[in-house]
């Protein structure tokens, strides 16, 4: 259905540990400003204080078990997006913001063994098609399950609103 | 080969026989619920890409305001204001400032066999009652507006067996806590916690609602408890229709946890990965303790609470603050001259609304200080600064704490 499909993501990483909850990525008190534009510039706030002036578009967050534990606030990962963080990486993600996260057209990979071989500011490049890590100056090649159709379909429609406008136009 | 409850839940709502774990289905829920900490971003979004189009399915669709009540500031009066505006445009259920929402949804709306969303992560509360219920984000809710369907992945459950049973001052509270701290935070990940056993067909209904509650803390989508005929004489009248797992379901694995001479337990900052018995942590002074939330604001809490504050007083530069979790448990509380001996107490009785637990409007803590909470997380930063730290526990345990001024166990050696 897709007619633009996302092969790679490459990017520069941040590391991360375990149990990164949605207070830590999108505080509450910052939830009901009017956008998420607004919200983006408190992400990770009581981790890394102005997040936002930190990273570069397309960099990649890297995280251990239970990645977007707490609340289903879709804000954790719409802010995410809104950064142009290239994907999220980690040994595992809670299901709620697994789904907040694609809806939003942000990638997310469930990659165990990479986690604790990477260091801040490595570059990586995620092939989708192969379903292969591959970090610079390193030999070896990470394996991850493939994403689910539903998930790779969400991702390069752009999200949840756009890929239902796909699948509900007459000339799909 | 047999099927899981929520197998057949799924089964029932997608109109497909012998739907399995694994399956992506799309289907309609029997009611959705969203309130006010993500409806204003999804009706922001339904307006932007809709306009005034009708939303389907208004009449299963229901608007809670419950997080920022009474508003705290113009921004969170402005979000609520869109929420009645948009409830009333629709012809949506909503309800204004009369309890959390996953009580308001269970006093009114949710029934065995049903499937219900809503984009509140606790959403795995209505297990309770026999019932799915899963937390969804709020662009999802807004496709649901616009198509009555949402498509889901359905999912593998665990079986979780309790043996024997606890009495006060142990409390339901205490077995979930001790569940998640056996397990730990990510052993559910997106699977369901299926808790089977006459450890839990002894408990009373609000004791499933607390175990059922706190299943997200442990990453499971729901809890559920197979339902029988309480679930009847809690919530008469409904149109409740029983599901239960086959004796040769398949799940992804299954545990066995004995209940009896359980200690009462407690969550230390700042994840679940922390629980231990309270008498661990005995003697760590305390600022302020909290009773209410989803978790643990029903008046059976209130009850067991206020049986250890009568006659006594909170310590003194300690603060008790106490939400029960709907106006209709507030008003039995005040009929049972519960709130009488809270405010003799020393406490401060607030509206219902999610509080403390929260973190985004009353009841909060500043930099240093130590809460004791019946809230559901002890994440940093959520109940106030995250120079804070949240500790865990249940009512009793809460109230004897905010007596003794240091968190104290109700159980003596």
């Amino acid at each position: 259905m897709p007619s633009k499909r996302i092969i790679n993501i490459s990017g520069r990483i941040w590391k991360f540990g375990d149990n990164i909850d949605t207070d830590i990525i999108m505080p509450v008190k910052y939830l009901s400003l009017s956008s998420i534009g607004e919200m983006s510039q408190y992400a990770f706030e009581p981790l890394i204080p102005d997040f936002h002036t930190k990273i570069q578009p397309g960099d990649i967050l890297v995280g251990g078990e239970n990645w977007g534990c707490g609340s289903s606030r879709e804000q954790a990962a719409a802010v995410l997006k809104i950064l142009q963080i290239g994907a999220v990486i980690a040994k595992s993600f809670a299901r709620i913001f697994y789904r907040n996260a694609f809806t939003n057209g942000l990638c997310l990979i469930g990659q165990p063994g990479l986690v604790d071989s990477v260091k801040d500011g490595d570059k990586i490049c995620i092939d989708l098609i192969n379903s292969t890590i591959q970090i610079d100056n390193q030999s070896t090649t990470y394996n991850f399950s493939p994403l689910s159709s539903m998930m790779y379909d969400l991702l390069n429609a752009g999200g949840l609103i756009p890929y239902m406008q796909k699948v509900n136009s007459p000339n799909r | 080969m047999g099927y899981t409850i929520t197998e057949k839940l799924f089964s029932r709502v997608s109109g497909r026989p012998n739907v399995i774990s694994g399956d992506i289905i799309t289907f309609t829920p029997d009611w959705s619920m969203a309130n006010d900490a993500t409806a204003h971003i999804s009706i922001d979004l339904y307006r932007s890409e809709y306009g005034k189009e009708c939303v389907k399915l208004p009449e299963r669709s229901v608007l809670i305001i419950d997080h920022n009540v009474p508003a705290d500031s113009p921004s969170t009066a402005w979000v609520h204001k869109k929420m009645r505006n948009f409830a009333i445009e629709q012809g949506m259920l909503l309800y204004d400032a009369k309890g959390i929402c996953h009580q308001i949804m269970i006093e009114n709306h949710v029934a065995a066999g049903q499937i219900i969303v809503g984009c509140d992560s606790h959403s795995c509360t209505y297990g309770a009652i026999g019932a799915f219920g899963g937390g969804i984000g709020c662009t999802d809710i807004v496709y649901l507006w616009k198509t009555g369907e949402l498509w889901w992945y359905v999912p593998e459950s665990i079986c979780i067996e309790l043996i024997g049973g606890v009495k006060e001052p142990v409390t339901a509270r205490d077995v979930i806590l001790a569940i998640i701290g056996q397990l730990g935070p990510d052993a559910a990940i997106g699977r369901v916690m299926e808790f089977t056993g006459v450890g839990v067909h002894n408990m009373s209904i609000p004791e499933r609602i607390v175990l059922c509650n706190m299943a997200v803390e442990g990453g499971a989508v729901c809890g559920i408890v197979e339902p029988d005929e309480k679930v009847i004489s809690f919530l008469p009248g409904r149109p409740h229709q029983f599901f239960k797992s086959d004796a040769d379901a398949r799940y992804y694995s299954s545990y066995s946890i004995n209940l009896n001479g359980l200690d009462p337990m407690i969550a230390c900052p700042h994840s679940m990965e922390n629980i231990v018995p309270v008498s661990r942590v005995e003697g760590l002074s305390i600022n302020q303790a909290f009773i209410g939330s989803c978790n643990n604001g029903r008046i059976e809490d209130l009850r067991a609470a206020a049986k250890v504050l009568k006659g006594n007083k909170v310590k003194k530069a300690v603060r008790l603050v106490i939400s029960p979790a709907s106006i209709n448990i507030y008003r039995q509380a005040l009929q049972e001259g519960l709130i009488d001996i809270f405010l003799e107490a020393g406490a401060q009785v607030l509206n219902p609304s999610c509080s403390t637990c929260w973190g985004g409007c009353t009841g909060l803590v500043g930099d240093g200080e130590r809460l004791i909470s019946t809230g559901t997380r002890n994440f940093k930063g959520r109940s106030g600064s995250h120079k804070s730290e949240i500790y865990l526990a249940s009512a009793i345990t809460t109230a004897v704490s905010a007596i003794e001024g240091v968190i104290t166990c109700p159980v003596k050696e």
